[in-house]
């Protein structure tokens, strides 16, 4: 793992050119995310790196490049901690569960749908195979880099590892073929079934230990479930009525594994549970509920909810259900709805980079972390504001005033080929009692 | 006894006084929509319908009127195409009406018949301001059925109905050939029509023979296809791509239609052709998912089509999984966000759609006259985190949230 991981940060040394002279940006209303915002701030990078954050009596290094943004609003690349832009597909329908199968094999990296993120200020994103299935595979944590290969686009994160795990219950994951679950104490069978196996084959590695004589044969649905069951790989769990987001719950502290629950319609029922068992989630913010049964009683006061219990939350675009260039907009629905601005905006940051193990190094702008930004040109929670640029490892990556970026925004005149996030329809959902 | 008479003359004192309420709504801003806007306004109901609107000062409230105060009142909004009411939240096949896979032309289908007025869509809708809708048989079939305009209150059909049959819902494009195993192709979508209406022409003829004993007997689909020939009713073609679009135009002059083009996503490209067409435009959610025949969409298509002389009217649409329904209002915000004035985004929800409904002179904006649909917010109809608080429909208080 450890080669892999080397391998992976060189790749990435190579392919990020980052600008030579610093570049400072002076006069906007800076949201670290970790601190109080800074009117009249000054943001300095250099090398794809976080100089230093501050106020207007800050260092300007001699040789900068100075752009004086006045008026403008300054934070965090956004974190969309569960997306489906660059064609993960679903999940293999020969199975209910594949933790072999990987997003990153079936990723496009010049798929235009991830000019939609940048067009958005989005930076980072969990790219996430289907909920169709109870585990449709590991997923993958990308940078917005300019790439032509995926490998290019990985981000290895505090634990070494470039991925969770993509789990979900509740009626998309049951269906009436062969090898699926019928019901939800099936599903919720099959996967301790499968736990079961792999908490015997991590057993067998740890008593091996240095004598590789003994190491059991590698297995490749049992080797990412070690990783989760070592805490190294999250699990990203698709949840959304109580009933099934309990069970969750009750299926992580059996096995001790660490996660991350996703969407949540009905979190806002179960929020003081959520907060006991101390699990973060990833909620979606759509306008109207339904087109599900799951999803009846969505409420965009769940991130509200959840805040007020103490549970830490992020959002996320499921992009194609929630469009990528809006994911703001799907924030300040929640602030509607009663939600904190704090919390909303850590929402799309900070805390999503803590659910992917990654707020070393993205989430917030503090001296040391990755040069991820976006420029706005009003408020973060306003229909008049726009994303005006987003900036990766300190690279320009979209600018508004680029008609050829700008083109990605509004779309039209074949802007857009058919080349475009997965949208799922689960057509079972009449198997819901 | 005697106190039974006196309780059921309580309750019919309470009935009628909620019917017949006097209400006033003081405003902030109060965007009229057909003329001026009024700061500091006042709007007197009476009846169900508009008393009165203007400045504080030039419109005094009379006593034992119920006073509403707001930051900003519109009319009430207009959903110009929808299916809400035929498609249910539940998505399952039950609550599924929009749409009839028994045969790809089908005018006979009444929406009236399968509207429920209690849908949970249609309360949702109705909490966002929305007080009208045009709503009916989905998009998919070459004709899917006939569309009806309602209120969103609930309650049965025949209460909250205004227009019982508005058009004939049709489409053009690859969601048909999805549908259904004939038509596959664009020039058989186009063949099977046309088939159809030259039916419907012959049977129109043979209808007006003066010797009664010649004509055929009652046919309901080709009655309700002559109704379209005669441009009693108008012909909503969903077309989005630029091929289906012209096929749409084309169709429409071959046989004299109405032309309400719905759907339109590349319109933006085809100015000329449906201003010579005189077709009018009902647009997609702007946020509706740029795939299939909508991947060529913009953003800009309502301030494209405005500025070019063309009003816009725009619709949720139908969606197939989640959301089950777009909201005009945050549809007209996108709209506004990307280069349409505030003043048209507001239009293309109200004043708009009335008039091309045909129902402008019930809807569609604040005059003294008009049905009493009102919606009050509590910020900028447009921004994210402005709030629909209370929405009146004909003089009643429907939904009331930020209490």
């Amino acid at each position: 793992m450890k080669y892999i991981l080397i391998f992976f940060c060189s790749f990435i040394s190579l392919f990020s050119h980052s600008q030579e002279r610093p570049i400072v940006f002076k006069g906007a209303l800076i949201y670290p995310i970790n601190g109080a915002p800074i009117s009249n701030g000054v943001l300095v990078v250099n090398k794809g790196k976080i100089i230093s954050v501050g106020a207007s009596d800050s260092k300007i290094p001699a040789d900068a490049e100075v752009k004086d943004i006045t008026g403008k609003i300054i934070m965090p690349g956004l974190v969309d901690t569960h997306s489906h832009l660059g064609g993960p597909e679903g999940g293999d329908g020969s199975a209910a569960l594949n933790p072999d199968a990987r997003a990153m094999d079936a990723i496009n990296p010049s798929s235009d749908g991830f000019k939609k993120a940048l067009a958005g200020g989005i930076t980072t994103i969990n790219i996430m195979p289907g909920s169709g299935h109870l585990m449709s595979g590991q997923t993958v944590y990308v940078k917005m880099r300019e790439a032509q290969t995926i490998e290019e686009m990985l981000v290895v994160n505090e634990k070494g590892v470039y991925g969770g795990m993509k789990m979900a219950n509740g009626t998309n994951s049951i269906r009436n073929s062969a090898g699926f679950p019928g019901t939800r104490a099936k599903s919720a069978a099959m996967v301790r079934e499968l736990f079961l196996q792999a908490v015997e084959y991590k057993n067998k590695i740890n008593k091996a230990g240095k004598d590789s004589t003994k190491m059991p044969e590698r297995n490749l649905k049992l080797e990412p479930l070690v990783e989760v069951l070592n805490g190294k790989r999250i699990v990203h769990f698709h949840t959304h009525k109580s009933n099934d987001i309990i069970t969750a719950i009750r299926l992580s502290q059996e096995f001790k594994f660490r996660m991350v629950m996703h969407h949540l319609s009905e979190g806002w029922k179960v929020a003081d549970e959520i907060a006991k068992a101390g699990i973060p989630c990833s909620v979606i913010n759509i306008e109207v509920p339904g087109g599900k049964m799951e999803a009846l009683n969505l409420s965009l006061g769940t991130g509200a909810a959840l805040e007020k219990a103490g549970v830490k939350v992020a959002f996320h675009t499921d992009d194609g259900i929630t469009d990528s260039r809006l994911f703001l907009r799907s924030t300040a629905l929640a602030v509607r709805e009663g939600m904190s601005r704090e919390k909303a905006l850590e929402a799309v940051t900070i805390a999503g980079a803590q659910m992917l193990d990654l707020s070393s190094k993205i989430g917030s702008l503090e001296k040391g972390k990755d040069a991820d930004f976006i420029i706005l040109s009003g408020d973060p929670f306003s229909v008049y504001t726009k994303v005006e640029q987003t900036w990766v490892e300190g690279q320009k990556r979209w600018d508004i005033s680029n008609p050829a970026d700008k083109a990605f925004l509004l779309g039209g005149y074949q802007v857009y080929s058919t080349d475009r996030a997965e949208f799922h329809h689960h057509k079972n959902e009449e198997n819901e009692q | 006894m005697q106190i039974k008479i006196i309780l059921l003359a309580g309750i019919l004192w309470l009935s009628s006084s909620v019917a017949s309420a006097q209400v006033a709504i003081k405003a902030s801003v109060i965007y009229t929509v057909s003329g001026t806007s009024f700061r500091n306004g006042v709007i007197l109901i009476k009846n169900g319908k508009i008393e009165n609107v203007g400045t504080a000062s030039a419109v005094s409230i009379p006593n034992g009127y119920k006073v509403y105060q707001a930051n900003v009142v519109t009319p009430g909004l207009i959903d110009a195409r929808t299916v809400i009411g035929m498609s249910g939240v539940l998505n399952i096949s039950v609550d599924q009406d929009q749409i009839e896979k028994s045969n790809p032309i089908q005018p006979d289908l009444r929406a009236i018949d399968a509207y429920n007025p209690d849908e949970p869509l249609v309360k949702i809708a109705r909490e966002c301001g929305i007080t009208t809708i045009h709503t009916g048989h989905g998009i998919g079939a070459l004709v899917s059925g006939q569309t009806m305009i309602a209120k969103t209150k609930p309650g049965t059909v025949e209460r909250v109905t205004i227009q019982p049959l508005s058009m004939l819902a049709m489409t053009i494009g690859p969601s048909v050939s999805g549908n259904y195993s004939s038509p596959g192709t664009k020039a058989k979508q186009m063949a099977m029509i046309r088939t159809e209406l030259l039916k419907a022409q012959f049977y129109l003829k043979k209808m007006s023979d003066k010797d009664s004993s010649k004509r055929p007997t009652f046919d309901l689909n080709m009655d309700m296809l002559s109704k379209m020939l005669k441009r009693e009713i108008k012909a909503l073609i969903t077309a989005n791509s630029s091929v289906d679009i012209m096929n749409a135009i084309r169709l429409s002059k071959e046989f004299n239609l109405s032309l309400v083009l719905d759907g339109a996503a590349e319109a933006y490209r085809l100015i000329d052709e449906i201003k010579v067409a005189k077709a009018e435009i009902i647009l997609h959610a702007t946020m509706a998912r740029n795939e299939d025949d909508m991947v060529n969409m913009t953003r800009e298509s309502a301030q494209i089509l405005t500025a070019a002389g063309i009003p816009v009217s725009i619709e949720s649409g139908y969606e197939g999984y989640v959301p089950k329904t777009r909201i005009v209002l945050y549809e007209a915000a996108l709209a506004m966000a990307n280069g349409l004035s505030f003043e048209n985004a507001l239009k293309s929800i109200t004043i708009n759609p009335a008039k091309l409904l045909g129902i402008d002179n019930r809807v569609g904006s604040i005059e003294i006259g008009k049905d009493a649909d009102i919606v009050l917010y509590d910020g900028d109809p447009f921004e994210y985190t402005t709030k629909v608080c209370t929405v009146f429909i004909d003089g009643e208080v429907v939904s009331d949230k930020c209490k």
